[in-house]
């Protein structure tokens, strides 16, 4: 008996020494914590890739506890949804400013208003663009990444080809109207081409030629939202859109682009102007490798009327809900230093800026300011050695946007409303005989039960 | 008789039994009945998943039957379904008898005749995606041009999308059914077709009077198959044309879909599950009725 109890006795201490270390090897793992943040969208080039791993591993450096894993990620509305339901949405993500309030409301994103109340430049947001990521209980649940004007994206080469002037594209719908019709008789490829994907972008675009007309989707807010999709500036908008296609056929072939389609055929060049987010050249260098020679960057035709406007809009990012303590923290230091800083910190935005030219990504693409002109322009001033997108082809645009009148996007059931016209827009492009008031009178019913469902 | 005791069913091989039962309960327990149930509760729910659900009654249901777009999911599956099976079911029996009746190679045929089904789904789509291009330089086009015909719009037209989509699906599914009526050849009596052809009898008589009453049991297993998968017909729509060009192409399944994933605010479970349950209990009963209507004849 005695010999059973001299073996066991040193079992159990080695046992207990054992149990010890373990506990402290968890203890010190403990302390660290591992976040999965949005990084590129799926397809991006290497030296993309290149570029955000270096930041992630800056990032690491300063904060040795936190552990970031990127993964790919690409805001598409279905996918998302998919993805929000399935729980497998990264820790930090990305979604439009239409979607960040009700996503908050909802539970879907983390209240980090303590933590975000910290950083240093908290108080000098744009209090209308704080708003977009604050929820009906005045928590914070989101910050902005960007703000972005619609703008008209055009090809160079194409305008030149044509007999047009790369360096005046249309500002008027009528001279846009032409030059789209001149350059698909005179160079054989689409002169205009619109996003037609039943995904919402379809709608997306339209509501922009409806604000640059001077008309509105919506009027009042949340559930007794008034939904005025059949507006006579969206009749005109889509018979515009109507004589493009079957009267003038400069439209080309496609009309089922989505937002990644018409990028990658635009840098492709074979489309001569198309519509879409001022920020959307990071894209088209990183997923479409774009020569920049040929591109060039226009404001959106308005109307001579007071109501016509430029529809803007921007990207939030969130926190995932389920997300603890110690990951919201940590999300917040990631989002701090991979989005905000850059903004806001000479140093941080120079190095950033650094690593972009590095690995030869764009750097100065032209955005809104997230806290107000005055910081957007010094903080343009501190990265202007390093700026390496064209510029002067982008000055149509850039003379213009700041005196424009800025519109935000439908505020009651925005992906709703977008949707509701997408097959209107499908209809209008397919279909030479398409009765446009009869299908924007059942968008508008489809749109207005959204509406008062708050979906 | 001796008596059963726990004893004697041990030894009778039960315990062994059950062993044996229990994956297969937790498998379709876990993955089958476990859905199902689930399913129904969330038909009569209000949930985006990470709140709590609320109990809504029928209203889901209520809300699917009043939405303009079910209709035109019905029409357009019908309709799917209908030209499906005028050219998707004629087709592989009308191969697998020519590929019956070839005496050499017989084995290259059959694999080309599967190859369709071996390449994946969306591979296939995305192949065919070039093949509808419609403008001028899409292959189809552009061999419809050496014959002075086209272009055509294929996907882009609300009148040509869906046939589109079944004559890809035709090609991708064909196969398979091939197979199976090629094997239930093999069980043809071979005296029949020699007394048929001692008669005097050609290549379309022994068709239609040994091969088809000798098929029609598979006929009608096949036939009933065929329906329950094109009125769940998703694919196809889904990477073809979201369901457009202007819900041409919207089925119920697409719409199932939309209702769950259309929305990047989360989406609808309730109506989407309360859709799933009509669609299923749906084909029940058409399935109920169709085996009655035809058990006569398939046993005859």
């Amino acid at each position: 008996m005695k010999s059973l109890r001299r073996i066991a006795t040193p079992v159990a201490v080695a046992g207990l020494v054992a149990l010890c270390a373990t506990a402290a090897a968890l203890g010190s793992r403990s302390s660290s914590v591992t976040i999965s943040v949005a990084s590129l969208i799926p397809g991006s080039t290497q030296a993309a890739i290149d570029q955000f791993n270096a930041r992630v591993t800056e990032f690491e450096k300063a904060n040795p506890t936190i552990n970031v894993k990127p993964v790919d990620y690409n805001w598409t509305a279905p996918t998302f949804a998919a993805k929000l339901a399935a729980g497998t949405l990264p820790t930090v993500f990305e979604v439009p400013f239409t979607d960040a309030r009700t996503l908050g409301d909802n539970g879907q994103l983390a209240d980090i208003t303590p933590y975000v109340k910290k950083l240093p430049y908290f108080s000098k947001y744009n209090p209308a663009v704080l708003a977009e990521g604050t929820d009906a209980k005045g928590q914070i649940i989101a910050l902005p990444k960007g703000a972005y004007a619609q703008a008209l994206h055009y090809n160079r080469a194409l305008f030149s080809q044509a007999g047009l002037n790369p360096n005046k594209p249309p500002t008027t719908w009528a001279q846009l109207r032409s030059d789209a019709k001149q350059i698909a008789q005179r160079t054989g490829k689409t002169g205009y081409a619109e996003m037609a994907k039943d995904d919402n972008t379809a709608g997306w675009i339209l509501t922009t030629v409806v604000y640059s007309l001077g008309g509105r989707m919506e009027t009042g807010t949340g559930t007794s939202a008034k939904a005025t999709l059949d507006n006579p500036k969206t009749i005109q908008a889509l018979n515009m859109l109507k004589a493009m296609r079957w009267t003038d056929n400069s439209m080309g072939s496609n009309f089922e682009f989505s937002w990644g389609d018409i990028n990658q055929a635009f840098a492709a060049g074979t489309i001569g102007m198309y519509i879409s987010g001022s920020d959307v050249y990071t894209n088209l260098v990183q997923a479409s490798n774009i020569n920049p020679s040929i591109y060039g960057l226009g404001a959106i035709p308005l109307a001579k009327n007071k109501n016509a406007g430029v529809l803007g809009g921007g990207t939030e990012v969130g926190v995932r809900p389920d997300a603890n303590a110690a990951a919201k923290a940590a999300a917040v230091k990631w989002i701090n230093f991979f989005y905000e800083s850059p903004l806001v910190s000479k140093a941080q935005a120079i190095a950033n800026a650094q690593t972009l030219v590095a690995n030869k990504q764009p750097v100065g693409v032209p955005a809104l300011p997230l806290f107000n002109k005055k910081q957007y322009d010094l903080a343009n001033t501190w990265i202007k050695p390093y700026i390496n997108v064209p510029l002067g082809q982008m000055k149509p645009f850039l003379t213009n946007i700041f005196g424009e009148q800025l519109i935000p996007e439908p505020e009651a059931s925005t992906q709703s409303v977008y949707h509701s016209l997408d097959a209107v827009v499908e209809a209008v492009l397919t279909n030479k005989n398409t009765n446009v008031v009869q299908m924007l009178q059942q968008a508008n019913s489809t749109a207005q039960a959204a509406i008062q469902q708050g979906s | 008789m001796p008596r059963r005791t726990p004893v004697t069913w041990v030894r009778g091989g039960g315990l062994t039994t059950v062993l044996f039962l229990i994956p297969l309960l937790f498998a379709f327990g876990a993955f089958s009945w476990y859905p199902i149930v689930r399913t129904v509760l969330m038909s009569l729910q209000h949930t985006n998943l990470v709140q709590p659900a609320t109990w809504v009654g029928f209203k889901n249901f209520e809300q699917v039957w009043h939405d303009p777009l079910f209709p035109v999911a019905v029409k357009n599956t019908a309709y799917f379904a209908g030209l499906a099976l005028l050219f998707g079911y004629p087709i592989p029996l009308v191969a697998a008898v020519l590929l019956s009746e070839v005496r050499k190679r017989r084995g290259i045929y059959s694999a080309l005749a599967y190859l369709p089904v071996v390449i994946p789904p969306v591979v296939a789509v995305l192949l065919w995606k070039v093949f509808y291009d419609a403008s001028s330089a899409g292959a189809f086009n552009t061999m419809l041009h050496w014959i002075h015909l086209g272009p055509y719009p294929w996907l882009q037209s609300e009148q040509w999308a869906m046939p589109s989509l079944v004559l890809e699906s035709t090609w991708a599914n064909a196969g398979a059914t091939v197979i199976i009526y090629l094997a239930a050849l093999t069980s043809v009596q071979t005296e029949l077709y020699e007394a048929a052809s001692v008669d005097g009898a050609g290549l379309l008589r022994k068709v239609w009077h040994i091969t088809l009453p000798q098929l029609r049991g598979i006929l009608l297993v096949t036939m009933i198959l065929q329906i329950i998968g094109t009125a769940q017909v998703f694919l196809e729509p889904y990477l073809f044309t979201a369901g457009g060009p202007a819900n041409a192409t919207l089925t119920v399944l697409l719409m199932i879909y939309n209702y769950a994933f259309g929305n990047s605010l989360g989406g609808d479970y309730g109506a989407a599950t309360a859709l799933s349950l009509m669609l299923a209990g749906f084909l029940a009963v058409f399935s109920l009725i169709y085996l009655r209507a035809t058990r006569s004849w398939s046993t005859r």
